[in-house]
């Protein structure tokens, strides 16, 4: 086994060599790691949140409150299509996914059924039914999601929800933010070098749900404010807190909306220039021609934008939307506009903020107790066996330290504060493998064996054990990685790289040294031993 | 070379002879009147559980160095928003180490239904307005849902730890091994907890993942007098089993205090340097080592031979193949 082989030395000096190269992105500066030539590796180290700042979001679809608004919607619909079809309803009866319609004359039955099929229409992005009506007993009619449409909406809306986050973080300018989704409805946000949380919470939380719906005209406001709000209107205010009344159904929404830009209104403020798509341009149009000289409401998440009187049809499908916007309110509501409308409301769960001086300050910490860990684990090694044997395990240990350094550039996995402890504590683990090979060797040299046959058995009989004693390491870093969450899974990775580098570095590096001092130096007496 | 001690690992006792087993009994007994306190104390008084696992929200403030932040204005301050539970707590600067007064932790729950960047909004504030500037940093808030689920995970994490530990050992050993090192694994985890309660350091994320490296370290350590233990029981067929494993814990022990020693001083160095965020972190740890060290001494071992082990069915089964390259004859 203690034989200066070849290849064992071909490996150490390759991992050496692979090592340094791409571990050495790491004492450049950014610019430099740049400019260097496409040949050389370029990455460095990649801090975590706590180590250069940033922002960390965790936000949750809420999912069931889309889902209680897509159905509010329905019973609006309903309702409007009815009327419309001059079909006379006693109830509407709001239930799980759907809304149960019991008409008034029983003869209209038929008709009133037909009428809500050809509501139904509407398909999904594969083409099946979204929405359809089913016959009840007792003239009721059923009208609602399909049980594949409502289990759907989740998915889809979570999907949705990252795309939009993602186009509305890209327009802030953050550098490199990684949106991930996490679990069923979650969403992880984490926007290295963003200190100001409030600002993208601001952005990302906004729903922008862009609305047209008309003024209700036939009742009163002071009523309604005073508790009497019509079953088919609602009470809205502005930011001003006015309030106004407006009838629930939705004329043209926000998806049908193309294109927005910061625009001028008549008297040079700033305003909101809107392009529809075909069918939002059609809608838009059969409304303002139906409701001239009446208001409509611009409403964008539940406020009052503007409130003004339709003039003439707007058949061209453009529009403005003025109000007393700033330039930087109007290019926010632009932007969010433009990004689209989140499909459903995101909530906080988690937030962490570290600012870059904290991190700083971490990445100095952890650096000093790195350095003074390692300058204490070379003293004591050399104390205790010797400059020799002492050496070669810091040699071990050096090449190590450069492996997981590159390891870790090469991985990109993320290094944390933690997991800076998990490398100190690999340091400080490294060594047991040279102390078990050693404390083999001297208890064969003890049972009178001779230096080769004693530093043969040291490391043949403690190889098992080294192999045991890190799987089991191997095994708690695989469960915190399995289980745990952001920090964890930084310490768990830092710790998996450890094992496999520090048993690899400490032992070959152990081997190929001693076999080459047994060649040249011919010793007749185990230094370490008695 | 005639410089005698040098290299110091000559000074160590070449061959030490305590009797370990003897006093097995006492550390038994003291291993568990310990653990239970242990268990005691994380229900009465509790645990002290970080922001991770109840909610919440906790962010540091801070003033330049040599001005004071007065905490019980800070605290009143917060108190008037009616949060609930606030705890206002000076610690150290992170470029000095030092702790001068000029910076503060601030926790405080935000309460059910209230969106939480308008509450941290209004504790910043009302920070603001009782002691003048300050700047905040290292802002956290976890959400109650958020925190119930990283509190289950991370028990879990810890259950599901200690039961692959117990097959592993099983596998590569026998199952009489594998009882010795879960109850030594359980008797060190609770033991940390122990320290966690008494030394009132806080229980977080990172807190777990202390804890499932003690894990780790002391199933390590278990290994290698385990895998020595195994060999000595094939080496000696006839020597009583107390014996054998005070032999193979006499042989062992200078791996075992070379490596728990530098693990230590490390840790230490880690304790001293690392700053605020890693302090509770390697206390844990570093207490959680020595312990590691004890319970394979005086846990894991002695439970062997209170169990007994098939010897018979071992000298039989010694054959290199069948167990592994530890057993190499």
């Amino acid at each position: 086994m203690i034989q200066l082989s070849r290849w064992k030395v071909t490996l150490v000096v390759l991992s050496l060599i692979v090592g340094v190269l791409l571990a050495f992105p790491n004492l450049l500066s950014p610019q430099q790691r740049a400019s260097l030539p496409g040949w050389l590796p370029k990455n460095a180290l990649n801090l975590g949140l706590d180590l250069q700042g940033g922002s960390y979001l965790l936000l949750e679809v809420d999912v069931p409150a889309m889902r209680q608004a897509r159905v509010a919607n329905l019973v609006e619909d309903v309702r409007v299509t009815l009327r419309e079809a001059g079909i006379g309803v006693n109830q509407l009866q709001r239930e799980e996914g759907g809304v149960v319609a019991t008409i008034a004359n029983a003869g209209q039955y038929d008709a009133a059924f037909q009428a809500l099929r050809t509501l139904g229409g509407a398909t999904g992005p594969s083409g099946e039914v979204e929405r359809a009506a089913t016959r009840l007993s007792d003239n009721r009619i059923r009208f609602g999601y399909t049980d594949t449409a409502l289990n759907g909406m989740g998915t889809t809306a979570v999907d949705q929800s990252i795309e939009v986050v993602r186009r509305r973080i890209d327009s802030l300018g953050t550098r490199e933010p990684s949106i991930t989704r996490q679990g069923a409805d979650r969403i992880v946000v984490q926007a290295p070098g963003e200190s100001d949380p409030t600002q993208l919470e601001r952005v990302i939380g906004q729903t922008a749900q862009l609305t047209f719906q008309m003024v209700d005209v036939e009742n009163s406001v002071n009523d309604a404010v005073a508790g009497r709000v019509p079953p088919d209107s609602q009470l809205l205010t502005d930011e001003q807190g006015t309030p106004y009344l407006v009838k629930r159904r939705i004329l043209v929404s926000g998806e049908n909306l193309t294109r927005a830009g910061v625009g001028a209104d008549q008297s040079g403020r700033p305003a909101i220039d809107f392009r529809f798509d075909g069918t939002g341009a059609r809608r838009f149009g059969e409304a303002t021609a139906q409701n001239i000289g009446r208001p409509f409401a611009i409403i964008l998440d539940g406020k009052v934008i503007s409130a003004p009187t339709i003039q003439s049809a707007i058949t061209g499908g453009t529009g403005q939307i003025t109000g007393q916007f700033s330039i930087e309110e109007a290019s926010t509501l632009v932007n969010l506009l433009n990004g689209g409308a989140l499909p459903a409301p995101l909530n906080v769960e988690e937030r962490r903020v570290v600012t870059a001086e904290l991190g700083a300050d971490a990445v100095a910490a952890g650096g000093l107790s790195t350095a003074i860990g390692f300058a204490i684990i070379v003293v004591f090694m050399i104390l205790a066996y010797g400059f020799l044997f002492g050496g070669v395990s810091v040699l071990g240990l050096i090449l190590n330290g450069i492996l997981i350094v590159a390891a870790m550039s090469l991985t990109q996995a993320t290094l944390t504060l933690p997991g800076i402890a998990g490398l100190i504590l690999t340091f400080a683990v490294a060594v047991d493998a040279n102390v078990l090979i050693y404390e083999r060797m001297r208890d064969e040299a003890r049972a009178g064996r001779s230096v080769i046959a004693s530093m043969d058995a040291g490391f043949n009989k403690a190889m098992g054990t080294i192999i045991d004693a890190n799987l089991t390491t191997l095994v708690a870093a695989a469960i915190m990685f399995v289980f745990g969450a952001g920090p964890v899974r930084g310490f768990a990775w830092t710790l998996t790289i450890g094992v496999f580098t520090s048993v690899f570095s400490s032992v070959l590096v152990a081997q190929v040294l001693l076999a080459y001092w047994l060649k040249t130096a011919k010793p007749k007496k185990l230094p370490i031993a008695e | 070379m005639t410089m005698r001690g040098w290299p110091f690992i000559k000074l160590l006792p070449q061959k030490t002879n305590f009797q370990f087993v003897k006093y097995a009994r006492a550390a038994g007994v003291l291993s568990v009147v310990l653990c239970l306190a242990a268990i005691v104390g994380c229900f009465y008084p509790g645990l002290n559980m970080g922001i991770d696992f109840r909610g919440g929200a906790s962010m540091e403030v801070a003033k330049p160095a040599g001005q004071v932040i007065e905490l019980d204005r800070v605290r009143e301050a917060v108190n008037t928003l009616s949060l609930g539970d606030v705890q206002v707590q000076g610690i150290a600067r992170r470029d000095s180490n030092a702790n001068d007064g000029s910076t503060a932790i601030v926790r405080f729950q935000v309460p059910e239904g209230r969106n939480q960047t308008q509450v941290v909004q209004q504790v910043e504030g009302a920070i603001s307005g009782a002691v003048g500037e300050v700047t905040y940093s290292g802002v956290s808030v976890v959400g109650s849902k958020v925190s119930g689920e990283l509190f289950t995970s991370g028990l879990l994490a810890l259950g599901v730890a200690i039961g692959l530990m117990f097959l592993y050992i099983w596998f590569r050993f026998e199952p009489q091994f594998g009882f010795g090192a879960v109850i030594g694994l359980l008797h060190d985890v609770i033991l940390t907890f122990g320290l966690i309660v008494v030394m009132r350091l806080e229980f977080s994320l990172n807190m777990v993942a202390a804890i499932l490296t003690v894990i780790g370290y002391s199933m390590n350590d278990t290994v290698v007098v385990f895998d020595r233990l195994r060999e000595n029981l094939r080496k000696y067929k006839t020597m009583p089993l107390r014996d054998v494993i005070d032999l193979s814990l006499n042989e062992t022990l200078s791996r075992t205090i070379i490596t728990g020693v530098t693990a230590v001083m490390v840790l230490a160095a880690l304790a001293v340097f690392g700053g605020e965020a890693l302090f509770g972190f390697s206390i844990a740890l570093m207490f959680g080592i020595i312990i590691g060290t004890y319970s394979s001494i005086y846990v894991g071992a002695p439970i062997i031979l209170l169990w007994g082990v098939k010897r018979g069915a071992l000298v039989e089964d010694a054959k290199p193949v069948k167990l592994g390259m530890a057993s190499r004859p």
